[in-house]
């Protein structure tokens, strides 16, 4: 029945698009790295919408956090004559050799997410990524436009210590706040990107900021310690979202539960949708020939309570996060 | 039969007193305590309510390591307990949740009591195998991402207060109490330590060393089954990729602090405790502090270090001796 209902629609969809009918016979090989992270999950589940939505025959590779794996699937998917590969590399060195063989296929490569080393080669097509400095940079921004000139003590949760994303989102936030000198960041500590350690470091931090009576708002390099960090907030009788500010990155569904309670005021978003703008720059690449940039950088929306939080929440949360 | 009171337990006590002290040093408001909505609010409070996790871990890893075992899959136990409670939290009452997360706790246990003392597998490696293997679980129960709840029962076990104190800091001390009772009170705990320094002799002497090293793996999967119910409690929901993720290496340390030797035999439970309160002492201290996270395990090395080397016999009677150099060479002049 279903297999049925597939050769119909495909029969349509062939007939609807004869002209342009490129993207339609498009077959697409992903290697993801497996299921690392609720984003990850989300990543794949928006990827394969997105593939529907183009008609793209789209196959995914599941590596489980292994380099090897995503080797041998980039090979795999080479034996097969796939029309382009997308890759969301575990590790950023290692790829030259099998990279070489895709090149020499003639099939172009799109990186996901996550860039190699050495970048800008031209090994591959393009690298679709999030600019992790960026996104604290809109957090930092959105912070001194909502405090509008009052002194606001700032206490902020990194994540794990030497992970590349904390160090970009730190620096970020400090760039997003370099010019208002009545911003400063007054505690910083790590809560290794979680929710338990979230809550403990805010819980410290409200005791050593008298009773979080100095404290203005939180930043958080991701909404998992954040949503700690809140309920840390509310069992010290604070009221976060209104006593004290929250900016946090990521734009994980619980988030916006918690600004559609007005606990939470803020979030930049990490888009799980990387597929999207890969599927649009190889559709062009091998229709049109449009070579695109070597770096396609996802657009970092922030998010506040006036965004209708609910609504996001509802498209959010079956994605898998 | 009378509880035996730790001899050892000056050096311990001596430390946590130092680390508390520390603690005020970095942060003069540390050992405030007011009352917020009901229940005891401070930071001396929150090292009891942090360190609570630990606490129950180091109950039965006590035990274990004294039997001369180990148990490296109490955190993956805790991720595993904390999924199942977390997943059924709003849909059933609270025994029925309970009674599963433990179920599931007291299994994890019969199978690394039956993985060791049946099979003869060694400790380490038997429960190296549920340690990796067991997170995989949580996060097949949890399908990979953060299970939330809203059911206050549960909650109440994480965030709730009786008689002002924190539940999971009463839970710890009723689980204390009840192992205390039960390995202190019979003759048990006496078994263990004959087993923990001489399983063979033990054996002969009419103990039935199998049933008790099951016995002790199985205790310490219900803490760890405790301690997870609590984690998941606290957060309102399972993160399974990371609730007790290395905990289980904390426990250890909390015991070996404790005084107890990881080649078996006497233990104290009182002590582990007060070796999960020390490493919790300590991390409150440094999150106080405001240093850099950078220096966070550095600190925490250097802590361990020297509470470590305060308990070795060794060094102790070497500074005795300097001491007792230095006492002559001051109190040697003016008598003359």
């Amino acid at each position: 029945m279903n297999f049925r209902a597939l050769l119909l629609a495909s029969a349509v969809s062939g007939a609807l698009f004869s002209v342009g009918a490129q993207a339609a016979d498009m077959t697409i090989g992903f290697s993801q790295i497996g299921s690392e992270s609720g984003w990850r999950a989300a990543e794949t589940t928006v990827s394969k919408a997105e593939a529907k939505k183009r008609n793209i025959n789209f196959k995914i590779a599941d590596a489980q956090q292994k380099q090897e794996n995503q080797i041998k699937a980039i090979r795999a998917f080479v034996a097969q004559g796939v029309d382009a590969i997308f890759l969301a590399p575990v590790v950023a060195t290692g790829w030259d050799s099998v990279l070489k063989e895709a090149k020499e296929a003639k099939i172009p490569v799109v990186l996901l997410d996550r860039d190699i080393d050495p970048s800008g080669k031209d090994l591959y097509l393009t690298a679709v990524t999030s600019d992790s400095v960026h996104e604290g940079k809109v957090a930092g921004e959105w912070l001194v436009k909502t405090v509008a000139g009052k002194p606001c003590n700032v206490v902020e949760l990194q994540g794990t210590v030497g992970a590349s994303v904390a160090t970009n989102r730190k620096k970020g936030f400090e760039d997003g706040i370099a010019g208002a000198s009545n911003v400063k960041i007054v505690r910083s500590q790590t809560g290794d990107f979680t929710r338990a350690k979230g809550k403990e470091v805010m819980e410290s931090f409200i005791k050593a900021e008298g009773g979080g009576k100095n404290i203005c708002a939180v930043y958080a390099h991701n909404d998992d310690m954040m949503v700690g960090a809140i309920q840390a907030m509310k069992e010290a009788g604070l009221k976060p979202g209104t006593e004290i500010l929250t900016v946090s990155i990521d734009a994980v569904p619980d988030i916006f539960k918690a600004m559609a309670a007005g606990e939470a005021n803020a979030t930049v978003e990490l888009t799980p949708n990387m597929a999207g703008p890969a599927f649009d720059a190889v559709i062009a690449f091998k229709e049109k020939g449009t070579v695109p940039p070597k770096w396609i950088q996802t657009e970092s929306k922030l998010y506040t309570q006036a965004d209708n939080p609910m609504a996001v929440y509802e498209s959010k949360k079956d994605l898998g996060y | 039969m009378a509880m035996r009171f730790p001899r050892l337990g000056t050096s311990q006590l001596l430390a946590l007193g130092v680390i508390l002290l520390a603690n005020w040093m970095v942060s003069p408001q540390f050992f405030d305590i007011r009352v917020q909505d009901g229940r005891l609010f401070g930071s001396l409070i929150d090292v009891l309510n942090r360190g609570a996790p630990v606490a129950l871990l180091s109950i039965g890893m006590v035990l274990v390591i004294a039997m001369r075992g180990i148990d490296l899959s109490v955190g993956a136990v805790m991720a595993i307990c904390g999924a199942i409670a977390a997943s059924l939290a709003d849909s059933h009452a609270l025994p029925v949740v309970l009674a599963a997360a433990l179920g599931a706790g007291l299994l994890c246990g019969l199978w690394n009591g039956f993985l060791v003392a049946v099979l003869g597998i060694q400790p380490i490696v038997a429960t190296l195998i549920l340690m990796v293997a067991g997170r995989g679980i949580a996060q097949l129960i949890t399908e990979g991402r953060i299970v939330t709840f809203t059911s206050p029962q549960l909650a109440f076990l994480g965030g709730g207060s009786v008689l002002g104190l924190p539940t999971p800091v009463v839970l710890t001390l009723g689980m204390m109490a009840l192992t205390l009772l039960v390995v202190r009170g019979t003759a048990l705990g006496l078994m263990i330590e004959a087993t923990g320094g001489n399983p063979r002799a033990s054996a002969l002497a009419g103990i039935g060393t199998k049933l008790i090293t099951v016995a002790v793996y199985v205790w310490s999967g219900l803490c760890a089954a405790l301690a997870g119910i609590v984690a998941s409690a606290d957060i309102l929901g399972a993160d399974a990729n990371n609730a007790g993720l290395w905990l289980e290496l904390d426990a250890i340390l909390a015991v070996v602090i404790g005084g107890t030797s990881l080649f078996g035999g006497r233990f104290s439970i009182l002590l582990a405790v007060v070796g999960a309160l020390i490493i919790q002492a300590m991390n409150t201290g440094i999150l106080l502090s405001g240093f850099p996270p950078e220096t966070n395990l550095v600190v925490k090395a250097v802590v361990v270090l020297a509470v470590l080397l305060a308990q070795s016999p060794r060094l102790g009677g070497a500074l005795a001796g300097l001491g007792v150099l230095f006492s002559r060479a001051t109190s040697g002049g003016p008598r003359r």
